[in-house]
């Protein structure tokens, strides 16, 4: 139970954890989610011009004096995904947290309380699940009106059914074992019990869907911005320099380096949560020995 | 069947372990042979290696004599039609034996009319028949059935139909009746020595509930960390056991008119894992008998009295 | 049942609130400037939609114009919505089905394979490529497709789903390919497949992904029951024990897997129908949002959730069918 509390602490720190035992693919996904995380803090000290400075030669080939060339009004695309990092990455891991904790809360209430309450949550869950995300981002993010703050409340909206889904169903779970019962038998609380004894099994299959969500969510960001409802102009955000790259993709490093980025970023915490999943549930584990 | 030799070695992440290593024995015809030991004793894999099921890149050796064929040295097609034809196999667990989604019928007939040629017409009647045998109501509508259906009683039932439906020779049965309420084990068994009887056949029953063997087995062979350590007729052995472990498995049986207050007499320790195989006797390191001969040197399974036994000390030769 | 009947009229509801909380002036743009002068016509306008009266009555003005089949008049086309709807709807549904079809074909043989190899270098590399595949923006994807296809290799058009200028095939079902095929227009049929071959294949990428991974682990949670041990036991080929029985006991997770398709498609369309530039419900919805056309969105927010509920409807039904132990009565 200590080290699953350890992982939630690490968490909400916005890190991420080392799994038990080694597996190149956690590996990898932890070096390049903490590569794009410095990316995004050390950006102003790493990227080599301002990303708003429509100063050069507009669409330059990539060079020496531009690794990734410049785009249609002479900024250098380098620093455009490098300071693209600074938005996709940071609102990505706070959304999901948002979501996890809205979310992670409607279920365990309703998978506590059970009765109408759950009921009632659980209704409210299946109508966002009817709608796909992308539909019910955009209609939130259009009534709302443009914008990256608003993009993300879109996604949070999107994101937090699943936690619920998932928070429920641990709970009812752990709430029919003995000891649960046997615990609230000898007089702890509700509160008590919940945190004590449900909380840390949760934790787990919780995280791994966190992990994975993340990746969904810098996709969805990405996407958003992409459609032109996230971060507008001329703000830098890899979704819509790669809509910059679609408008004039003859000059294909304008799209094709910052796709590369969410690529990456995605990837990484895709890994990851693989990994974590493989932790929790080894039967269909990709990685370990056979029975 | 003759088995001789045979050693089993799995492949694991730090090389192989050798879960069988160097068995003997024989069944004879219309015979109840009882296989028995805990679990990682090297039972079932004994038995999983005669048919072929073993895990990918296990390896095998030794001599398994079965109707005028090495059983270890077939594979594929010809493996197959004697393990589906002339061997039939009861698992442990009715639950998970029989496929959810498949009908009785359909799991009683498809290795029938692969082996045995019969047209569907043909197949469905014995297949009725089969389920009459081994007494399932109805035998015909059951044929539609599907087995989440049945209770696990009568899963097992048919379990055992599905293994004689191309009228094998050899019925290797599987702790048939640990998943099962001890009202039904008896039924269970009864039928296993009445099939038995009837079809002139030879079980080889596996189990570690020796309650279970001394109702219908007829020699029985105790197996520990992948050897036998004492085989012959279950009277004698059960009645005179000579080999520490068979005692102590025999002292752990508790005894329906024991005193209130007895206590459970459980073996110290437990089987050494594959992979810490003990110097010397197997054993040794449980038994209350050992000698210092015992940790070093291997005890061999020899004929004593009628019986074979591995052990330097034979402590109770004399009883 | 009753909870779908619930669910449809919540979403109803909710549709209907967002439809209120779109800021816009309904009467400018529906009716444009000219109607918006006069009186009579904006009167007529607003006695239609409720517009003056309270909410919830309102509301019970939408679902009995609902009932009827009205779902409005969009801004933008100034046409009625269902007509919109009618008019794209099959260019999706026309590169939705190729899509899926590809990927659960791909996906699920592929998920079989990594399983059956578990561990094998195989394994490995399927789980990895896979990994990649649904990390991939999907428009991104397109792009790339779109760049190397059509701009540097010119193999595949980049647009539309016929070339310019060219007649679609007599309407049967609006599906190009099939109706071309129906009219026994055979070079129709093909220029058509040739539009849908980029766009299907980048939609198809994230779920082939997600199939093979899906599939893996229902393949997995399978293989390791004792009644294909059965099975083996009775001599059956190998052949037989993964169709018979590995492949369909793995069957409901995988139909739970193709549900989730089914949404991944729909929402990727809108990426990838407005790279491609092809006319479907995906264009349709952005158009909407971005312009704020209520009615429009309103109208796509319910089909597309009606069309959800019906395909889970259908995957619970199908489990009935495939696993006997769901069968209710």
């Amino acid at each position: 139970m200590s080290t699953l509390a350890f992982r939630m602490r690490a968490r909400r720190r916005g890190g991420r954890t080392r799994p038990a035992w080694r597996q190149p693919l956690a590996v990898a996904g932890g070096v390049i989610a903490v590569a794009w995380l410095l990316v995004a803090i050390f950006a102003p000290f790493i990227a080599p011009y301002d990303p708003l400075a429509q100063t050069f030669v507009a669409a330059q080939s990539p060079s020496s004096a531009h690794l990734f060339g410049t785009d249609e009004l002479g900024r250098d695309v380098l620093s455009r995904v490098i300071y693209g990092a600074r938005v996709s990455v940071p609102i990505a891991l706070l959304l999901v947290s948002l979501a996890a904790l809205i979310g992670g809360l409607v279920g365990a209430l309703a998978g506590y309380f059970r009765g109408i309450v759950d009921g009632l949550s659980m209704r409210v869950v299946d109508l966002f699940f009817a709608f796909p995300a992308i539909i019910l981002a955009m209609v939130v993010a259009a009534v709302l009106g443009r914008g990256l703050r608003n993009a993300a409340l879109a996604i949070v909206v999107v994101a937090w059914p699943a936690y619920a889904r998932v928070v429920r169903g641990l709970v009812l779970s752990v709430g029919d074992t003995e000891y649960v019962e046997s615990a609230r038998l000898l007089g702890a609380s509700a509160r008590r019990t919940l945190f004590r004894d449900v909380l840390p099994n949760v934790a787990g299959p919780v995280f791994v869907l966190a992990t994975l969500d993340l990746a969904s969510a810098i996709l969805l960001l990405a996407g958003l911005s992409f459609l032109g409802l996230g971060a507008q102009p001329p703000q830098a955000e890899w979704g819509s320099v790669v809509a910059d790259g679609a408008q004039y993709f003859q000059w294909w490093w304008i799209g094709t380096f910052p796709g590369l980025a969410i690529f990456t970023a995605v990837l990484a915490f895709n890994f990851l949560g693989d990994s974590l999943r493989d932790f929790f549930d080894p039967q269909t584990s990709w990685g370990g020995d056979e029975r | 069947m003759e088995v001789e030799g045979l050693r089993v070695r799995l492949p694991t992440p730090r090389g192989f372990a050798t879960v069988v290593d160097g068995i003997d024995y024989d069944v004879e015809p219309a015979q109840v042979f009882g296989v028995a030991g805990e679990s990682g004793s090297g039972k079932t894999m004994s038995m999983l290696a005669l048919l072929g099921l073993l895990p990918a890149g296990a390896i095998v050796e030794g001599r398994a004599a079965f109707g005028g064929q090495d059983l270890l040295r077939l594979k594929g097609n010809d493996l197959r039609a004697v393990s589906g034809r002339d061997i039939g196999m009861v698992f442990q667990d009715p639950m998970t034996s029989l496929h959810p989604m498949l009908t009785i019928g359909q799991q009683l007939t498809e290795h029938m009319r692969r082996h045995l040629g019969l047209s569907r017409r043909a197949a469905d009647d014995r297949a009725a028949e089969l389920l009459d045998q081994v007494r399932i109501p109805g035998p015909r509508s059951a044929l539609h059935a599907y087995p989440h259906q049945f209770s696990g009683g009568m899963r097992q039932r048919i379990a055992i139909a599905i293994a004689l439906a191309c009228g094998p020779r050899l019925l290797i049965a599987d702790e048939p009746t640990t998943a099962l309420d001890v009202t039904v084990q008896a039924g269970i068994l009864r039928l296993l020595d009445r099939l038995r009887r009837e079809r002139d056949l030879s079980v080889v029953l596996i189990t570690h509930d020796l309650a279970v063997m001394s109702s219908i087995a007829d020699r029985i062979s105790i197996f520990y960390a992948g050897q036998v350590v004492e085989s012959g007729r279950r009277d004698e052995l059960l009645r005179h056991p000579r080999h520490p472990y068979t005692r102590a498995l025999l002292d752990a049986l508790p005894h329906p008119e024991a005193a209130r207050d007895t206590p459970l007499v459980a073996i110290k320790g437990a089987p050494p894992s594959p992979q810490q195989i003990p110097d010397g006797c197997r054993y040794h390191p449980r038994c209350p008998y050992a000698i210092e001969i015992c940790t070093t040197d291997d005890p061999p399974l020899v004929p004593v009295g009628g019986r074979r036994l591995a052990c330097h000390v034979d402590p109770f030769r004399h009883e | 049942m009753a909870a779908l009947v619930l669910l449809a009229v919540g979403i109803t509801l909710v549709v209907f609130v967002l439809t209120q909380l779109v800021p816009s002036n309904a009467v400018a743009t529906n009716l444009g400037e000219q109607a918006s002068a006069d009186p009579a016509a904006v009167a007529a306008f607003k006695a239609h939609y409720g517009l003056d009266k309270p909410l919830p009555v309102r509301y019970w003005l939408y679902l009995q114009h609902l009932v009827q089949g009205d779902l409005g008049q969009s801004s933008l086309t100034h046409d009625a919505v269902t007509h919109d709807l009618g008019q794209f709807i099959p260019a999706t549904a026309e590169l939705a089905l190729y899509s899926v079809v590809i990927a659960a074909f791909f996906g699920i043989t592929f998920g079989v394979i990594a399983a059956m190899r578990r561990n094998r270098p195989t394994d490995h590399v399927l789980r990895v490529v896979s990994l990649g595949g649904i990390s991939m923006p999907t428009f991104w994807i397109a792009l790339v497709a779109l760049y190397l296809g059509f701009f540097k290799l010119g193999w595949f058009p980049g647009a539309d789903r016929l070339d310019p200028g060219v007649l679609p095939p007599p309407h049967k079902t609006g599906l190009y390919t099939i109706d071309a095929l129906l009219a026994g227009q055979w070079a129709l049929f093909g220029q058509a497949l040739h539009h849908l071959v980029l766009p299907a294949l980048v939609l198809a990428a994230f779920n082939v992904s997600l199939l093979t991974r899906y599939t893996r682990s229902a393949v997995l949670e399978v293989v390791g029951n004792d009644y294909v041990r059965a099975a083996r036991a009775k001599g059956l080929p190998e052949r037989v024990v993964v169709r018979r029985y590995i492949l369909r006991a793995a069957l409901p997770a995988v139909i739970t897997v193709l549900g989730l398709v089914f949404a991944n498609v729909l929402t990727g369309a809108v990426l990838v129908e407005k790279i491609f530039s092809w006319p479907g419900i995906g264009q349709y919805a952005y158009q909407a949002a971005v312009n704020l056309d209520v009615p429009a969105i309103a109208g796509v927010s319910l089909f597309v959730a009606v069309v959800y509920i019906t395909v889970n409807f259908i995957v619970d039904i199908l489990y009935g069918v495939i696993d006997p132990r769901i069968r209710v009565r």
